[in-house]
C-alpha cells in the first residue's frame, strides 16, 4: 500500500493548503479552525505512520518494497520518486509525527490571541508535511527538495514575528549559513550524477559499497553531502544560526531547532552512512566534527543568560554527539575494525538511537522555556529564579529532562549516550576524552541553567504574577516527560540493527559510572555556585576573566563572519571586484559600441553633401565599377 | 562611305556623354535640366537606330513614349526651378542643399 506512505507526508500538506487558501482568506474570523485541520492532518500522519512502523518491523529484512515513480523524463535520462520504507525511515516518522503532534498541542496554549494564529499552524502544517517528505525520500534530488523546503519553513517561522527587527535577522541569518553548507550538499549531488547517472540513494550507496565510485571523488562528495548536514545541523562551521533562531517562537524552537529540522543533518549522514563510511577522510572529518562541535557548544552553553540560547547551545552540542556516534563507527568500519555489514548498522543505530532520545528531551526542556517565559515575560534567567514553588508542574517535567539530557541512569538521554561514548572508546579515544569532559559540562550548564531559572527567590519585578501554564501546555509537557524517561528503554537500537541492551547491565560496566560521576560532578558543581552558592559566580568569572570573554562573546565568530568574511572578503573584496567589473567591462562594452557607433556616424556623415549632383556622380562610377566588373569576372 | 548603325550609335554615345558631364558638372538647374534632355535624346537616337537596323517598330514606340515622358518632366522640373528661384532667388544647384545633414 504506497499510497499510504505517500499519504504520511502529502497529508499535513494538504492541511497548510486548506489552512492557507480557505481558512486564512474566508474563515479569519474563526483561527481555531486552523488548529483542528491542524491536528487532524498530523494526527493521522502519526497513525500512518505507526502502522507503517508495524508493517516495517514484519517486512523481512525490515524493509518495505515499495514502487518508483518516474517523475520526468530529459533525452535519455528518467528520474524516478519514491518512498524508502526501511528501519531508518520508520523510525524518524514516528519521531516527527510524535514530537509535531504534542508540539501543536501546546501551540495551541502558547499561540492563543496572536494575530498570526493560522499562518502559524499553515507553516507548522509545512513544515511537518515536508520534514516527513524528507525522511521518506528514495532519492537524493527528492530528499533535496523536501531539505530546502524545510529550511523555507525554518526561515519563515524564526521570522514569525517578523516586525520585529532581531527575528527577521535571525531568520535572514539562519537562512543564509545554512544555505552555504547546502551549497556544498547540492554540489555534491550533482557531481554524484554525473558520475553515476542516478539520484537513487540505494543504488548509489551499493555503487560505493561495490566500489564503482571511489578514492577521491567519493570523498568529496561525501564531504559535500557532509557540508549539507553541518549547515542544518548547526555544527562547526556554520553553528552560528541556530542561537539567533531562537527568536521564533517557542514551540518552533521546540519542533524544528530542537528535535527535528536540525536533526535532519544527522539523518542524512545516516541516510548515506554506507556511502560516507566509504572514505575514510569523509567519516574521519564526520567524526571530529561532531566530536569537536560536542565541546564547543558546551563551553558557550555554560556563559549566556538566555534560557533558550543555553538550549540551542546544548542542541548543538547534543547534535555532535550524533554525528560522533555516527562517525567513530563509520571510522571502525572504514579501518576494517568491525564487519561492515554490523558495522553499517551499528553507526545509523547509534546516531539514530540519540537523536530519538534527545527529540523528546529537548523538546520538553524547550516547553519548559515557554512554559517559564509564558508566566515571566522574559527569558533572562537573571530575571527568572524561584519558578519551582509557582510552577511545580513546570519544574517537574524540566527536571525529567535535564536529568535525562544529562545521561542520569535509568533516562533516556543514558543509553543513547552510553552507546556513543562506549563506541567512540573503541574507535577514536582522543575524541572519547572531549565526550567526557563534554557529559561534565553539559551536567554543569544544565543544573546551572535549572538552579538559577528554578531554585532560589524570584528576582524579576514585582508586577508579574507568577502562575502556572495552562492545561493545553501541562499535558504535552508531562507526555513528553513521560516519553523522555521511557524512551530510551525502547528496542529502537536493535530495530535499526545495533546493538542491545540491557536494563541493570549498562551499569556493570565502568564507563557508565564514569560518566555519571563526571554528570554528578557537574551538577554538583552547578548546586554549589548557583544553588548553595559557596562558591561565588562572580568570583569565578573574575578569576577566569579572559576565558569568559572568550566563551561568552562566542569565540567571536558572529564577529569574524559578519566583520571579516562578509564586508572585508565579500563586500569590499569580491562585490567591489565585480562592482567593478560591471562598471568598466560590461558596462563599457555597451557604452564602447554606442560610442564607437555615434563617432563613426559623426565622420560618415560628411559624405552626405546634399548636392544632387555629387550623388549622381557617386551612382555614375557605381554604374562604371559594376560595368567593369562584369566585363572582367562576368 | 554609307552611314551603318555604329555611327548612330557613336553619335548616341557621344550626345550622352556630353549631357551627363552637363548634368553632373553644370551649376544652372536649368542647364541641367537641358543636359537631360539631351541624355533622353540621345538614348532616342540610339532607340530609333536599333529599330530601323533590327526591322523592328518597338524601338520607335518607345522613342516617342520617351518624348511624352520627358515633355512632362520638363514641365514639372521647370516648374520646380521657377519655385525655388521665388525662393531663394537662385538656380545654383550648390545652394541647393536642403538635403544635407
Amino acid at each position: 500500500m504506497p499510497e499510504v506512505a505517500l499519504a504520511i507526508f502529502l497529508l499535513p500538506i494538504f492541511s497548510f493548503v486548506v489552512i492557507s487558501l480557505i481558512i486564512r482568506p474566508f474563515l479569519n474570523k474563526r483561527p481555531q479552525l486552523s488548529w483542528y485541520v491542524t491536528i487532524a492532518s498530523i494526527g493521522a500522519s502519526l497513525i500512518l505512520s505507526l502502522w507503517m512502523l508495524v508493517e516495517v518491523i514484519k517486512a523481512p529484512g525490515h524493509v518495505l518494497p515499495m514502487p518508483d515513480y518516474q517523475w520526468l523524463v530529459i533525452g535519455d535520462t528518467s528520474i524516478h520518486l519514491g518512498v524508502m520504507a526501511d528501519s531508518l525511515a520508520a523510525v524518524m516518522l514516528i519521531v516527527v509525527t510524535v514530537v509535531s503532534l504534542v508540539v501543536q498541542i501546546y501551540s495551541r496554549g502558547y499561540m492563543h490571541g496572536d494575530p498570526g494564529y493560522c499562518r502559524y499552524f499553515a507553516f507548522m502544517s509545512l513544515f511537518t508535511g515536508s520534514m516527513l517528505g524528507l525522511v521518506l525520500a528514495d532519492n537524493l534530488l527528492f530528499l533535496f527538495v523536501f531539505w530546502e523546503l524545510v529550511g523555507l519553513c525554518s526561515y519563515l517561522l524564526i521570522g514569525f514575528w517578523f516586525h520585529r527587527p532581531e527575528a527577521a535577522r535571525a531568520a535572514t541569518k539562519a537562512f543564509i549559513v545554512t544555505r552555504i553548507g547546502d551549497f556544498g550538499f547540492l554540489a555534491a549531488i550533482l557531481f554524484l550524477y554525473a558520475k553515476t547517472g542516478t539520484f537513487d540513494i540505494g543504488e548509489l550507496q551499493h555503487l560505493a559499497l561495490v566500489g564503482a565510485i571511489g578514492g577521491t571523488a567519493l570523498t568529496w562528495a561525501a564531504i559535500g553531502i557532509f557540508s549539507g548536514a553541518v549547515g542544518k545541523s548547526a555544527q562547526f562551521p556554520l553553528h552560528t544560526w541556530l542561537p539567533d533562531a531562537m527568536e521564533g517562537p517557542t514551540p518552533v524552537s521546540a519542533l524544528i531547532h530542537a528535535a527535528t529540522m536540525v536533526a535532519a543533518g544527522v539523518f542524512l549522514v545516516a541516510r548515506l552512512f554506507p556511502m560516507i563510511a566509504s572514505s575514510y577522510e569523509a567519516i574521519m572529518t564526520v567524526a571530529i566534527i561532531g566530536g569537536f562541535t560536542a565541546i564547543f557548544a558546551a563551553t558557550m552553553g555554560m556563559v549566556m543568560n538566555d534560557f533558550k540560547r543555553i538550549l540551542a547551545y546544548s542542541t548543538i552540542s547534543q547534535l555532535g554527539y550524533m554525528m560522533l556516534g555516527l562517525g567513530v563507527v563509520g571510522v571502525g568500519v572504514a579501518r576494517g575494525a568491525v564487519a561492515l555489514e554490523v558495522g553499517l548498522a551499528l553507526g545509523v543505530a547509534v546516531g539514530i538511537f540519540h537523536l530519538f532520545n534527545h527529540a523528546f528531551f529537548k523538546a520538553l526542556l524547550f516547553f519548559g522555556a515557554g512554559s517559564a517565559s509564558h508566566a515571566t515575560g522574559t527569558f533572562d534567567i537573571r530575571e527568572m529564579g524561584g519558578l519551582r514553588k509557582a510552577m511545580p508542574w513546570t519544574f517537574a517535567t524540566f527536571l525529567i529532562g535535564s536529568l535525562s539530557i544529562v545521561g542520569i541512569w535509568p533516562l533516556a538521554g543514558f543509553w543513547g549516550k552510553e552507546q556513543i561514548l562506549s563506541q567512540a572508546w573503541h574507535y577514536a579515544p582522543i575524541l572519547f576524552y572531549l565526550a567526557m569532559i563534554t557529559v561534565f559540562m553539559t551536567a554543569f550548564y544544565m543544573f546551572r541553567l535549572l538552579f538559577l531559572a528554578f531554585g532560589g527567590e524570584y528576582r524579576g519585578g514585582a508586577h508579574v504574577s507568577l502562575r502556572e501554564s495552562p492545561a493545553v501546555m501541562i499535558v504535552p509537557m508531562v507526555l513528553l516527560a513521560i516519553l523522555s524517561v521511557v524512551s530510551g528503554w525502547l528496542p529502537i537500537s536493535e530495530f535499526l540493527g545495533g546493538e542491545s541492551h540491557s536494563f541493570f547491565g549498562a551499569l556493570a560496566s565502568p564507563m557508565a559510572w564514569a560518566s555519571l560521576l563526571l554528570a554528578a560532578l557537574g551538577i554538583l558543581l552547578a548546586y554549589a555556585i548557583y544553588s548553595k552558592k559557596w562558591i561565588s559566580a562572580e568570583s569565578m568569572r573574575r578569576r577566569f576573566a579572559p576565558l569568559y570573554t572568550i566563551v561568552s562573546r562566542k569565540y567571536w565568530f558572529d564577529e569574524l563572519y559578519e566583520n571579516v568574511f562578509v564586508v572585508r572578503i565579500l563586500v569590499d573584496g569580491i562585490f567591489a571586484l565585480f562592482h567593478w567589473f560591471d562598471d568598466h567591462i560590461v558596462d563599457g562594452m555597451v557604452n564602447g559600441i554606442a560610442g564607437g557607433t555615434i563617432a563613426a556616424g559623426r565622420e560618415i556623415r560628411r559624405l552626405q553633401t546634399g548636392q544632387l549632383q555629387a550623388y549622381g556622380l557617386a551612382i555614375f562610377i557605381g554604374i562604371l565599377a559594376i560595368i567593369a566588373f562584369f566585363m572582367i569576372f562576368g | 562611305m554609307a552611314v551603318g548603325l555604329e555611327h548612330f550609335l557613336i553619335l548616341s554615345a557621344v550626345l550622352f556623354s556630353i549631357g551627363l558631364y552637363g548634368a553632373l558638372a553644370k551649376r544652372n538647374a536649368v542647364v541641367i535640366l537641358m543636359c537631360i534632355e539631351i541624355m533622353l535624346n540621345a538614348v532616342n537616337i540610339a532607340m530609333v537606330a536599333f529599330s530601323r537596323y533590327g526591322h523592328l517598330l518597338t524601338g520607335q514606340v518607345f522613342a516617342i513614349f520617351i518624348m511624352v515622358v520627358a515633355a512632362a518632366e520638363v514641365v514639372v522640373g521647370l516648374a520646380l526651378v521657377i519655385a525655388i528661384y521665388r525662393s531663394r532667388e537662385t538656380v545654383d544647384v550648390e545652394r541647393i542643399d536642403l538635403m544635407k545633414w
